[in-house]
């Protein structure tokens, strides 16, 4: 297992340089200029270009990619071009938001849609099922704001009951930040409820079908027991990898949630470095991001020996 | 409501109450037109970044509600008969925030830092022989010769505005962003609260001693009647509406033009025109390349294009936007539509006799559409539509704005990554004269993208600068716009303005160019 592990790790290591190297690019190509950008609209051609001077923007993307990387290997992120901060600071500031907008999103997500789908397949074509199902094809198909605005007009503006925008650290108080979370944290889950139990519902249908169920069955085992401790634990390994590529995707789909809940996370982050053509930060999150995906991978892979036993690395 | 929505409101209540502050401060949280990201008023020219530095730095003058320059740092000041020799002597009491006294090598070195920064500086710096220190509240300006850039510089409400900096501040170089933020305005800025992205946080400074006048535009007494100011990054405009609506804010600077009917409902919201001077939108054609290297092909814009069409497509009701010929704004004392008659009255088939003159051959021109920025995004569609009828064919290059921003700066041609044409809007107190209006700079490669290169019009900026009789300066500024009639250096497109939106506790809102916090009251 230990073998494993670091061979997987040493395999991040050219697919980080990949991402590098593509960002930088294609962050340079892209029109832009963060120079034009900082100095504002009365500013005058030679002032955008000292400015462009001392970010160091006029030089060889060569030479830029070489001071960046040199950089990097230092383990140093760089400073942003527009804040007055290292972006290892920005990032380290903007971490706990996101962080927990995606911990408490999968919770409720896993916490839905996994009864649910068990439900929907242990009741195969009734009605129950039917609703599992048409809600799964409204949680895709509606957008995350819409329902973020939904739920904001009927909880936060109507109701009054929580918040309509805003975070507060779990530092500050685990009722505020709780009520602040709440909403942007069901309206990013309808996707993944509706990816979960749908997925949830199939693998379940399936084993429901193997012949070690209906020898449970004929031994007399209740069903709770047959559904959740041989069913599910069956069908769990593609469930695990759907919840795993879910939080990966979560990653992308805090931005837009962000923005619409004003939540000072990375997605926000994100969305401000991209318009203000900030690259070091946006190097270095996506940068991150990518390290995170890898890292959800390799605890995807190695949560299926859990599951199933025949699995061994 | 039943038995369980009353327990669920209870509990929500109680969660609401544990993120309740002191009981009698007075907290105000605004939303404003975006998140402070550069803290440095003189690095950057950025609107936000402006009205950041009203908050914590205090100017020696300051234009009040009728645009007329009082002193404000300043106690007194003297000038010499032939108005070269002005000596200025600072007020008693005045504190930066780490409770040290202000002192005139304090401000000689900040109003340095801002002539090297700030384009009417550049140019009232070329004014001045010396500038110094005399003792500890006395500074003396000699001038080389007559100017009437010096009170106005002095006074310039808006970016860059010549904010009063600690010398060890001012010293920094001008195009190095400061990382001391000490001040002598009426808040202090909370550093260990600031988070870009999320909020920043100012704190009434209670030793400031603010001038016995009442408050009027931005000069006056900068009396702070709220404890704490936080602006909240809220970039979603319906958020921050729904936001005032819940009263989760007081204060939301620039609602956008279509949720204003929404607020506008609300008996719980007011919405105050505190800005009578408003933006101006602005056409700007590229002088380099063809077609509009040819004046003739840039006076056909001028005969194409009307202003209504432009206010009724991005603002819609009249309440909130002003038909305005006068280059310099409508509602100021160089107001003047003197060579502007016949012009921006979608004359097609002048335009189109002027596009012949000038020899235009049908290549398309590429006209420039930003599409985040709500005021801006249906400028260029109405652009096109009566340029086409004009005579010019166009090709409308959609991209977000700050494509747009890196876009206008390159010189190449327009089918090689350049541009013919872009549009955008100023804070009307940026172009309140010739001097202070970046597009009306015509000195070539120096003046702002678009780069107009015209030595006549240079002339009269320059006579314009050195004259301090308001009357004559008027004439000028006649001139100068008998002779944009020939060279459009621009195309102004009217005026508009956008309300500030408070809650009914908030009192207090000021008249001036820019969103000031002082003398502001919530209940």
């Amino acid at each position: 297992m230990a073998a494993y592990i670091l061979r997987r790790l040493l395999a991040t290591i050219p697919v980080l340089l990949i991402v590098a190297v593509l960002v930088f690019l294609m962050l340079r190509l892209t029109p832009g200029d963060p120079a034009a950008v900082i100095a504002g609209d009365n500013a005058s051609t030679e002032q955008i270009d000292l400015i462009r001077s001392r970010l160091g923007l006029d030089q060889p993307i060569l030479v830029q990619f070489g001071i960046w990387a040199g950089h990097l290997l230092g383990g140093n992120f760089g400073e942003s071009f527009f804040f007055k901060k290292t972006v290892a600071e920005l990032i380290l500031g903007r971490i706990e938001p996101t962080l927990s907008l995606a911990f408490v999103t999968m919770v409720i997500a896993v916490s839905v849609a996994v009864p649910l789908g068990v439900l929907a397949a242990y009741k195969q074509g009734t009605w129950i099922d039917r609703m599992v199902m048409g809600f799964s094809v409204f949680g895709f198909s509606v957008p995350i704001f819409v329902v973020g605005y939904a739920l904001i007009y009927v909880f936060a503006i109507t109701l009054g009951w929580v918040p309509v925008q805003g975070y507060q650290s779990i530092s500050a108080g685990f009722g505020g930040f709780l009520q602040r979370l709440i909403l942007p944290a069901v309206s990013l889950s309808v996707i993944y409820i509706a990816l979960i139990a749908r997925m949830t519902r199939a693998s379940v249908t399936e084993v429901l079908g193997e012949d070690y169920v209906r020898t449970a069955r004929a031994k007399g085992q209740v069903e709770r027991i047959i559904l959740f401790r041989h069913a599910l634990k069956n069908a769990a390994v593609p469930i695990v990898t759907v919840i795993g590529l879910g939080i990966a995707l979560l990653l992308g789909g805090v931005v837009v949630t962000e923005s619409v809940f004003a939540i000072p996370g990375l997605g926000r982050l994100t969305v401000d470095a991209v318009l203000a053509r900030d690259y070091p930060t946006i190097q270095a999150v996506i940068l991150l991001f990518s390290v995170i995906y890898v890292a959800i991978n390799l605890g995807i892979d190695l949560a299926y020996s859990l599951f199933d036993p025949r699995i061994r690395y | 409501m039943t038995f369980r929505l009353k327990m669920m409101s209870a509990a929500a209540v109680l969660l609401a109450g544990t993120l309740a502050g002191p009981a009698n401060a007075v907290t105000l949280k605004a939303v404003m037109h975006s998140d402070v990201k550069i803290v440095d008023p003189i690095w950057t020219t950025a609107y936000i970044v402006r009205n950041h530095g009203y908050m914590i730095y205090d100017t020696l003058f300051a234009l009040d509600e009728k645009g007329e320059i009082k002193p404000q740092m300043v106690e007194r000041y003297t000038e010499s008969p032939d108005k070269l020799t002005y000596v200025f002597t600072l007020r008693d009491g005045l504190l930066w925030h780490d409770g040290k006294p202000v002192t005139a090598e304090d401000c000689v070195a900040s109003i340095k830092r801002w002539g090297a920064k700030d384009a009417l500086g550049q140019k009232l710096l070329t004014f001045v022989d010396t500038m110094t220190a005399d003792d500890a509240k006395t500074f003396t300006v000699k001038l080389k010769s007559t100017t009437g850039l010096l009170l106005f510089g002095l006074a310039k409400p808006s970016s860059n505005v010549p904010f009063m900096m600690p010398k060890r501040v001012a010293d920094t170089d001008p195009n190095t962003q400061i990382s001391d933020f000490t001040g002598s305005g009426p808040f202090v800025l909370k550093t260990d609260e600031w988070k870009p992205g999320d909020k920043i946080v100012y704190v009434k400074f209670d030793k400031y001693k603010p001038r016995a006048e009442p408050a009027s535009g931005l000069a006056g007494g900068k009396v702070a009647k709220l404890d704490r100011v936080e602006w909240l990054a809220v970039s979603d405009q319906q958020q921050a509406v729904n936001s005032l609506l819940a009263g989760e804010i007081d204060y939301l600077e620039q609602p956008a033009t279509d949720l204003i009917p929404l607020l506008k409902e609300d008996k719980s919201i007011k919405l105050v025109d505190y800005n009578p001077l408003g933006l101006q939108y602005t056409l700007r054609p590229n002088h380099i390349i063809k077609p509009f290297d040819n004046p003739k092909a840039r006076q056909a814009l001028m005969y194409a294009l009307n202003q209504k069409d432009f206010l009724e497509a991005t603002i819609g009701n009249p309440d909130y936007y002003k038909v305005c010929k006068a280059l310099f704004v409508c509602g100021t004392p160089l107001a003047s539509e003197k060579g502007m008659e016949g012009l921006l009255e979608s004359n097609f088939a002048k335009s189109k006799e002027l596009l012949k003159e000038a020899g235009y051959d049908g290549t398309p021109i590429v006209l420039l559409q930003s599409t985040d920025l709500a005021a801006l995004t249906n400028l260029a569609p109405v652009a096109k539509q009566l340029l086409e009828k004009g005579g010019f064919k166009v090709d409308m290059q959609s991209s977000d704005w700050q494509t747009v921003v890196s876009r206008r700066v390159r010189r190449d041609p327009a089918n090689a990554g350049g541009w013919n044409l872009m549009l955008t809007s100023w804070v009307s107190a940026d172009v309140l004269n010739p001097v202070m209006s970046g597009f009306v700079n015509a000195s070539c490669d120096k003046a702002a993208f678009g780069w107009p290169c015209d030595a006549q019009m240079e002339k009269l900026r320059d006579d314009f600068a050195r004259e301090p009789d308001p009357a004559k300066q008027k004439a000028i500024v006649e001139a100068v716009q008998m002779r944009q009639r020939e060279e459009v250096t621009h195309v102004h497109l009217g005026q508009y303005y956008v309300p500030i939106a408070t809650t009914s506790k908030v009192s207090g809102v000021l008249t001036a160019p820019a969103p000031v916090f002082w003398n502001m009251e919530k209940k």
